[in-house]
């Protein structure tokens, strides 16, 4: 069967159910049929192997492609550009199917006014993967409708017509795109066509230099943050400073004294105030005084004892065999735990927007992954239709899960409405790391057993965390009773190794006191650090080589497959060993996020008591990889971010505040820590494009840590990783 | 007060509150946005802009202190027809993600070049000391010397 027949069939496919179920688009399931385990198990089975197709509008061309009577072209993206590559492997991929040359073409955003609108997120490292088979339809279409055209007008008939670089031409004449669309405004769509062999195309699958690079060096006004509207005032809002706390009111005297300050809005759910300037609105806020309803004043070890395996509710997300019976004996089962703690997205834009509310109309400029949730909120609060408010998404100064939630929308909009005016109205950084939809802390309790000969007869994984995908409005909250474990949460948690004869995943909820959710990779950086440091750990319990240990625990399916693969290649060309060599140490670990395996070697030596990372070497299997370059790049923006959260990162509620809220005090990776070699070997076991963005995040920590293990003899079991 | 000041090599005059932050001034009253804001402490050099040639993190540097000075931003550092050396650099090794962060560690990476034309791994540590979230270190420690290459080619 040929690539296109196989993603052109139609039916009720793994992929559709579980669109239909997890994410709630139609759910034709009832509750009462599926809120028992067994039926749960095969839908979070279904939600770990499934990738997820894009499910917008990809039968109206003129949707996303704009043809200029210049014979430029215009993508109008409905995913954002927030650092992944996404704009060039767009590109890439609709060149090539279009006849056009990269540089004809030029990506936007496209405005929710534009009709071309993502209905779920820019997230879960789909966009590429999800738009590979739509996207080429598009363009592909979209050139044969260009051919009609220019047959009209040149007087040949279409099927004598070729394209190349934006030029039809035949029958001894030509004519560029921009001329054969000129003038027509009711193009008739045709048949998609058959679409070209992927190995012919001529920008997909090279390292093509990222299309906003130039923008990006030059320090163009992209961002949400550069946005600016005529007349606009400023905004600041009173957060609050400490969990759990509700605004009851605010003495606004001194506020309105201050020189700038234009108005200050008292809504039901806070305060915020306008002002001439930044400074005047920040200084406004400042002299504010807000009273807060804290409903508890919360410490890190409470917040910690509610995070521990038994706590929560229970949830039985993978099973095979009887692993409990036979990890019943104390004897024989060997236990092991480990933890993570609250995780800052610290991305450096911070959040914001920039709204102007006319009558019952709204503009909305921001740094957004959920558009159209975006412009929900919005008209909910002011009272309007969806369709009188239009999101001009911008780039997105860092996106990592932090832009799926933008009440900061809802705010401007309410201030914007209250003075008449359009408001420009931003976090600042202290708001920003208390206000943060954090990274949930973690508990994982290990226990497995190993038969005579070294291998694992039995193994289970508990993991307790905070929500991750419930609560957030693209996940509905009917899927709460139908799903039961949060399905963020459990992401990467589930045993990879099929050929292990009994297995099982629980997933223990908890709801905590403060806002958590979608962190680059959700729970995969956690999970994949528990997993595979046991993993190492019970391999050297069997005295085997860990690279052995792994490949014979793994099933001989095409997910095997590759996850094998990656293995074996990242092993090889670190040319991995288990010996100290010169005071440097390796680790292992792997996993499979999202049908995308990724493998990590790290090298590791202790300089003046620290860990030091040396050389880190990645292999990744994303299917056909349409930009090597970029790929890359994301996995070394995976390591080098997942390596910080492993070795430095760590929230802390003190006194009922969230702390640190600084850089600094906020330990991250720097320049120093980054390792001066990253090696990424690409395979490509599959024909089509797999998810990229996040998968690579998985091994990071268990690898590190099972080097230091291997330098020291100490096993790591929390992050952030110590020695001490 | 009024303050004037040469900025990317034009004379220029404001009309601000002396304690206004440099940043400020450059992002909302002269337009200039390539210079951004992170974090407001002089944390993350995101603000990241030239003095008299020195870096500065211009979110904590009151415009008073820039009153006769020549001011560089990350729009005066290059053109796209005549790219700063650290610019071309950072073409090359195609080293931004999202973005965002990358003027100010253009502009620390300038201004460290002139102290430093060619500079060790340590050196670098120890001068660049800004955040990326996105964590483009790798490729932005291979441009740094990269553009300490082509500045002293250039020279």
């Amino acid at each position: 069967m040929s690539e296109q027949q196989k993603t052109e069939k139609k039916g009720f496919s793994r992929r559709k159910f579980l669109i239909r179920t997890s994410i709630g688009v139609g759910g034709a399931l009832i509750i009462g049929a599926v809120s028992c385990n067994p039926l749960r198990r095969m839908i979070a089975g279904f939600a770990n192997e499934a990738e997820l197709a894009y499910n917008g509008e990809t039968k109206s061309p003129f949707l996303w492609f704009e043809i200029k009577a210049d014979n430029q072209i215009v993508l109008h993206s409905p995913k954002v550009e927030m650092g992944q590559g996404v704009f060039t492997g767009l590109s890439q991929i609709a060149a090539d199917e279009l006849d056009v040359d990269m540089e004809q073409l030029k990506v936007v955003h496209a405005t929710t006014a534009s009709g071309n609108i993502d209905p779920r997120s820019t997230g879960g490292s789909d966009s590429t993967s999800g738009l590979w088979q739509p996207l080429r339809e598009l363009a592909a279409t979209t050139r044969e409708m260009i051919k009609q055209e220019a047959a009209k007008k040149m007087g040949v008939d279409a099927s004598q017509l070729s394209t190349q670089s934006g030029i039809v031409s035949g029958g001894g004449k030509q004519m560029t795109y921009g001329e054969a669309m000129d003038g027509v405004t009711e193009p008739e769509v045709p048949e998609t066509p058959a679409l070209k062999d992927p190995k012919t195309y001529k920008y997909v699958g090279k390292p093509i230099p990222r299309v906003d690079l130039v923008d990006k060096v030059m320090g163009a006004p992209i961002f949400g943050m550069d946005s600016s509207m005529p007349g606009m005032l400023y905004g600041a809002v009173a957060r609050p400073p400490f969990v759990d706390a509700v605004f009851v009111s605010a003495d606004t005297s001194a506020a309105k004294k201050v020189e700038g300050v234009v108005q200050i809005v008292e809504e039901e759910d806070f305060v915020g105030v306008v002002a001439t300037s930044r400074m005047a609105a920040e200084a406004g806020k400042r002299a504010l005084k807000v009273e807060w309803d804290v409903k508890k004043v919360w410490q890190t070890s409470e917040i910690e004892e509610m995070v521990k395996v038994g706590k929560g509710k229970e949830y039985v997300i993978q099973k095979k065999g009887g692993s409990k019976r036979i990890l019943n004996d104390p004897e024989t089962t060997i236990t092991v735990e480990f933890k993570s703690p609250i995780g800052a997205h610290a991305q450096i834009e911070p959040n914001g927007a920039v709204v102007s509310v006319e009558g019952d109309k709204a503009t909305v400029m921001i740094a957004t992954q959920v558009a159209k949730y975006t412009r929900g909120e919005v008209a909910k609060r002011l009272g309007i239709p969806e369709e009188n408010v239009n999101i001009i998404s911008t780039y997105v100064g860092g996106g990592f899960g932090r832009r799926l939630h933008t009440p900061n929308a809802i705010q401007a909009a309410a201030l914007s409405k209250a003075v008449g005016k359009p408001v420009k109205c931003f976090f600042d950084r202290k708001e920003e790391f208390q206000n943060d939809t954090f990274r949930p802390p973690t508990h994982h309790v290990l226990k497995a057993k190993l038969t005579e000969d070294g291998k694992i007869e039995a193994i289970e994984h508990n993991v307790s965390s905070g929500d991750v995908a419930f609560g957030s409005a693209l996940v509905p909250s009917i899927a709460e009773p139908i799903l039961g474990a949060d399905i963020g949460a459990w992401r990467g948690g589930m045993i990879q190794y099929g050929a292990i004869p009994n297995f099982r995943t629980i997933s223990w909820r908890v709801k905590l006191p403060f806002a958590t959710s979608f962190w680059r990779s959700l729970g995969l950086l956690a999970n994949t650090f528990a997993i595979e440091s046991f993993i190492d750990e019970l391999a050297i319990k069997a005295k085997k080589n860990p690279v052995d240990f792994r490949l014979e625990h793994i099933q001989d399916d095409q997910r095997g497959f590759r996850l094998k693969e990656v293995i074996k290649a990242a092993a090889e060309k670190a040319g991995y060993q288990d010996e100290v060599v010169n005071g440097r140490a390796m680790g292992i670990a792997a996993s499979t996020d999202a049908s995308t395996p990724c493998a990590h070697v790290v090298e590791v030596s202790i300089e003046e008591g620290e860990i030091k990372i040396h050389k880190i070497t990645c292999a990744i299997d994303p299917g056909l990889a349409v930009n090597p370059d970029q790929i890359k790049a994301q996995c070394e923006g995976n390591i080098l971010m997942g390596m910080s959260a492993a070795m430095f990162e760590k929230m802390e509620v003190k006194d009922g505040a969230l702390k640190p809220t600084i850089y600094g005090p906020y330990r991250m990776a720097l320049m120093r820590h980054a390792p001066k070699e990253i090696d990424v070997v690409i395979l490509e076991n599959t024909d089509k494009p797999g998810p990229v963005g996040e998968p690579p995040m998985g091994p990071i920590g268990a690898a590190i840590a099972n080097a230091v293990f291997r330098l020291t003899g100490k096993r790591l079991r929390e992050m952030p990783l110590s020695l001490a | 007060m009024k303050i004037s000041f040469n900025i990317n090599g034009q004379p220029q005059s404001v009309e601000v509150d002396e304690k206004t932050p440099l940043l400020w001034v450059v992002r909302d009253i002269l337009d200039l946005k390539g210079t951004k804001f992170g974090c407001g402490k002089a944390a993350c050099g995101a603000c990241t802009l030239h003095v008299n040639g020195e870096a500065i993190r211009s979110c904590s540097f009151p415009v008073k202190y820039a009153e006769g000075k020549e001011i560089t931003t990350i729009e005066g550092l290059g053109t796209p027809e005549k790219l700063h050396p650290v610019q071309q650099a950072w073409m090359e090794e195609v080293v931004p993600q999202c973005g965002y962060c990358q003027p100010g560690f253009m502009m620390a990476t300038a201004a460290l070049l002139e102290k430093i034309p060619n500079p060790t791994d340590k050196d670098i540590d120890d001068n660049i000391v800004n955040v990326c979230r996105c964590a483009t270190y790798y490729r932005m420690r291979k441009a740094i010397h990269r553009a300490a290459e082509l500045k002293q080619a250039n020279v």
